[in-house]
C-alpha cells in the first residue's frame, strides 16, 4: 500500500517544490519581460477566438435550454438573470479554463518536454540560466494575467449569445434582458468569477511546466507528458471549483 | 596511475573527482570515480553505451548531483553548492552536448550569443556586455568553426555536422578554461568527424584549455593525443609523442576501468579495453 502511494506523493512533492520556486522567482531577478509578453500573446491572443466562440455558444445554448424550463412558470423574462449568474459564476471560468488547459497545458508540456529530451534545458542550466526562472515563471505570470481576461470576454460574449436568443426567439426586450442580467450579479459572483480563473491559471501553467520539465523517454515521453498535463490540469479545475463553490455559496 | 603524476605540478587542477558515486534507483551510473586533471590537459573518455561517460560530464558541472563523493572545478567545490551558486563556476566551462543542445527557437547567432548575455559572471560592473562586443565575439566564434554565413539560420536549417560546429562555437565563445565535449562526432561521416576533431584540437591549443572528450571512436582520441595546432602555419600537425598531455579513460558500468596513455591503452590485453583500442573500432 505504501509503495503504491510513494509515486504519487513524490510527484506531488516535486510539483510543490517547482511551484514554490516558480512563485518565489516572481520577485527575484532576472526578469524575462520579453518571454512574459510572448507567452501572453501565445496564450491570450492565441486562445481568444476559440474562447470567444465557446463563450458565445454557451450563452446561446443556456438561453435556449432554460427558456423551456422558465416558460413552465411563465418566467421567461428572467432569462438574463439565469444566463449571467450561470456564466459568471461557473460556466465562463470553467469552460475558458478547460479550453486553455487543452490548448496551452499541452503546448507548454510538449514544448518544455521537447527541450528536455534534446538537452536544451541542461544547456540552459550549463549556460547560466535557471530554467524555472526562464521557462516556468514567465508562463505562470502570463497565464495568471490572461486567463481571467479571457474569462471576462467569454462571459460577455455568452451574455450576448443569451441576448441573441432572448431578443430573437423569446421576444424579450433588450433593456429587460440586460437589466435582469446586470442586477442579478453581486460582488460575490464577480469575485468567484475572477478568482476561479486566476487559480485555474496557476494550476494549468504549473502542471504543464511540471510534466514538460520532467519528461523522460524521448519523443514518446513528450507525448505522455502532454496527455498527462491536459488530464491532470482538467481534473484539478473541477476539484478546485468543487472546493470553492460551497465556500462562496455559504458566503451568500 | 593517476594523471597528475606525469604532469607539471605548477599547473592548477581543473577538475577533480574524489570517490564519486551516483545511481538511478538500483542502476549504478558512477561507481567510486576518482581522477584529476590539470589545466591544458586532455582526457578522452571511451566506453560502451550506458557506461557513465555522459554522467561524468554532467556531474562535473553540477547538472546532476552525485549521491556521495566530492567534485571540484578549479579548486572550488561543486558538490554541496546550490544551483544558483554554480552559475559562476559554470561560466568557466564550455559544454557541447551530445545532440548539440542548441535552442531550436533561436537563430544560430542568438544561440552563440546566449552565454555572453546570460552568464552574469561575464558581465562588466554588473552591466551586460555591449551589443557590439557580443556581435563581434559571436562572429569570431562562428568564423572559427567556419559557420559565419549561418548567423540568421535556425538549427533545424543546418546539417548534423553544422549543428555540432555551431554547438562548439557556443561552447567556446566565452573563452572557457575547461571544455567538455559529449560525443562530438557521433552519427557523423568520417570527413565531417575529422573536421570537428580538428576544430576541437585548434580550440584546445590556441587557448590551452583543459578538454574532456567523450567519444565512441578511438580515432578521435588518437587525433587528440597525436596532433596539435601550429599557429604559425595555421595547420593541424603531428606532435611529438613526448609532448602529449592526453590520457585515455575507459568506463565500464560506471567505473573508471582503465586510465593511461595511448600506448598503454593499445598495449592492454584486457578484452573490454581492446574493444576501444583498435583503429576503426567504434
Amino acid at each position: 500500500m505504501l509503495d503504491f502511494l510513494k509515486g504519487p506523493v513524490e510527484t506531488f512533492q516535486e510539483f510543490l517544490f517547482l511551484s514554490g520556486r516558480a512563485i518565489r522567482n516572481i520577485v527575484r531577478s532576472p526578469h524575462y519581460a520579453e518571454d512574459i509578453l510572448l507567452q501572453m500573446d501565445a496564450i491570450g491572443v492565441g486562445s481568444l477566438f476559440i474562447v470567444s466562440l465557446i463563450g458565445f455558444f454557451s450563452g446561446v445554448v443556456m438561453a435556449l435550454q432554460m427558456s423551456r424550463a422558465l416558460a413552465t412558470y411563465g418566467a421567461e423574462g428572467q432569462i438574463g438573470q439565469i444566463v449571467s449568474i450561470t456564466l459568471v459564476r461557473e460556466l465562463g471560468p470553467v469552460l475558458a479554463s478547460l479550453l486553455v488547459a487543452g490548448r496551452n497545458a499541452s503546448g507548454i508540456a510538449s514544448e518544455l518536454g521537447s527541450m528536455r529530451v534534446t538537452e536544451q534545458i541542461d544547456a540552459m542550466r550549463a549556460l547560466g540560466t535557471d530554467p524555472v526562472q526562464k521557462l516556468v515563471t514567465p508562463r505562470l505570470i502570463a497565464m495568471a494575467v490572461v486567463l481571467p481576461l479571457l474569462t471576462i470576454i467569454a462571459d460577455f460574449l455568452g451574455l450576448i449569445g443569451g441576448w441573441f436568443i432572448a431578443y430573437g426567439m423569446l421576444n424579450i426586450t433588450t433593456s429587460q434582458y440586460w437589466s435582469t442580467a446586470w442586477r442579478a450579479l453581486e460582488y460575490n459572483d464577480l469575485t468567484q468569477g475572477l478568482l476561479k480563473p486566476f487559480l485555474f491559471a496557476i494550476v494549468i501553467a504549473l502542471v504543464g511546466c511540471y510534466y514538460g520539465i520532467n519528461t523522460t523517454g524521448g519523443t514518446q515521453g513528450v507525448g505522455r507528458s502532454t496527455t498527462k498535463a491536459v488530464v491532470v490540469a482538467s481534473v484539478w479545475i473541477f476539484i478546485i471549483t468543487s472546493l470553492l463553490d460551497p465556500l462562496f455559496v455559504n458566503l451568500g | 596511475m593517476t594523471s597528475a603524476q606525469s604532469l607539471p605540478a605548477q599547473l592548477p587542477v581543473a577538475v577533480a573527482f574524489d570517490h564519486v558515486n551516483l545511481a538511478f534507483g538500483d542502476t549504478p551510473a558512477l561507481v567510486d570515480l576518482s581522477f584529476s586533471m590539470r589545466a591544458g590537459e586532455t582526457r578522452v573518455v571511451l566506453g560502451a553505451a550506458g557506461s557513465g561517460k555522459t554522467m561524468l560530464l554532467k556531474t562535473a558541472v553540477g547538472l546532476i548531483k552525485p549521491d556521495s563523493g566530492h567534485i571540484s572545478l578549479f579548486g572550488e567545490e561543486v558538490t554541496g553548492r546550490k544551483e544558483n551558486q554554480l552559475y559562476e563556476l559554470r561560466s568557466k566551462v564550455g559544454i557541447l552536448f551530445q545532440e548539440g543542445g542548441l535552442f531550436d527557437s533561436q537563430t544560430i547567432a542568438e544561440n552563440v550569443a546566449y552565454p555572453l548575455l546570460n552568464q552574469f559572471a561575464l558581465h562588466k560592473n554588473g552591466q551586460a556586455l555591449p551589443p557590439e562586443e557580443v556581435d563581434q565575439r559571436v562572429r569570431e566564434s562562428l568564423s572559427f568553426v567556419e559557420l559565419e554565413h549561418t548567423l540568421d539560420k535556425f538549427p533545424s536549417e543546418l546539417s548534423g555536422g553544422m549543428r555540432r560546429r555551431a554547438g562548439i562555437a557556443r561552447a567556446i565563445v566565452t573563452a572557457p578554461q575547461l571544455v567538455l565535449y559529449d560525443s562530438p562526432t557521433a552519427g557523423l561521416d568520417p570527413i565531417t568527424a575529422n573536421l570537428i576533431i580538428n576544430l576541437i584540437i585548434k580550440g584546445r591549443d590556441i587557448s590551452n584549455t583543459a578538454t574532456v572528450m567523450v567519444t565512441h571512436r578511438y580515432q578521435d582520441g588518437h587525433l587528440m593525443a597525436n596532433f596539435r595546432y601550429n599557429p604559425s602555419s595555421g595547420k593541424i600537425e603531428r606532435a611529438e609523442s613526448s609532448q602529449s598531455t592526453t590520457r585515455f579513460f575507459v568506463m565500464q558500468e560506471g567505473r573508471l576501468f582503465f586510465e593511461g596513455s595511448e600506448a598503454e591503452l593499445r598495449a592492454s590485453t584486457d578484452s573490454y579495453v581492446q574493444k576501444f583500442a583498435r583503429p576503426g573500432s567504434s
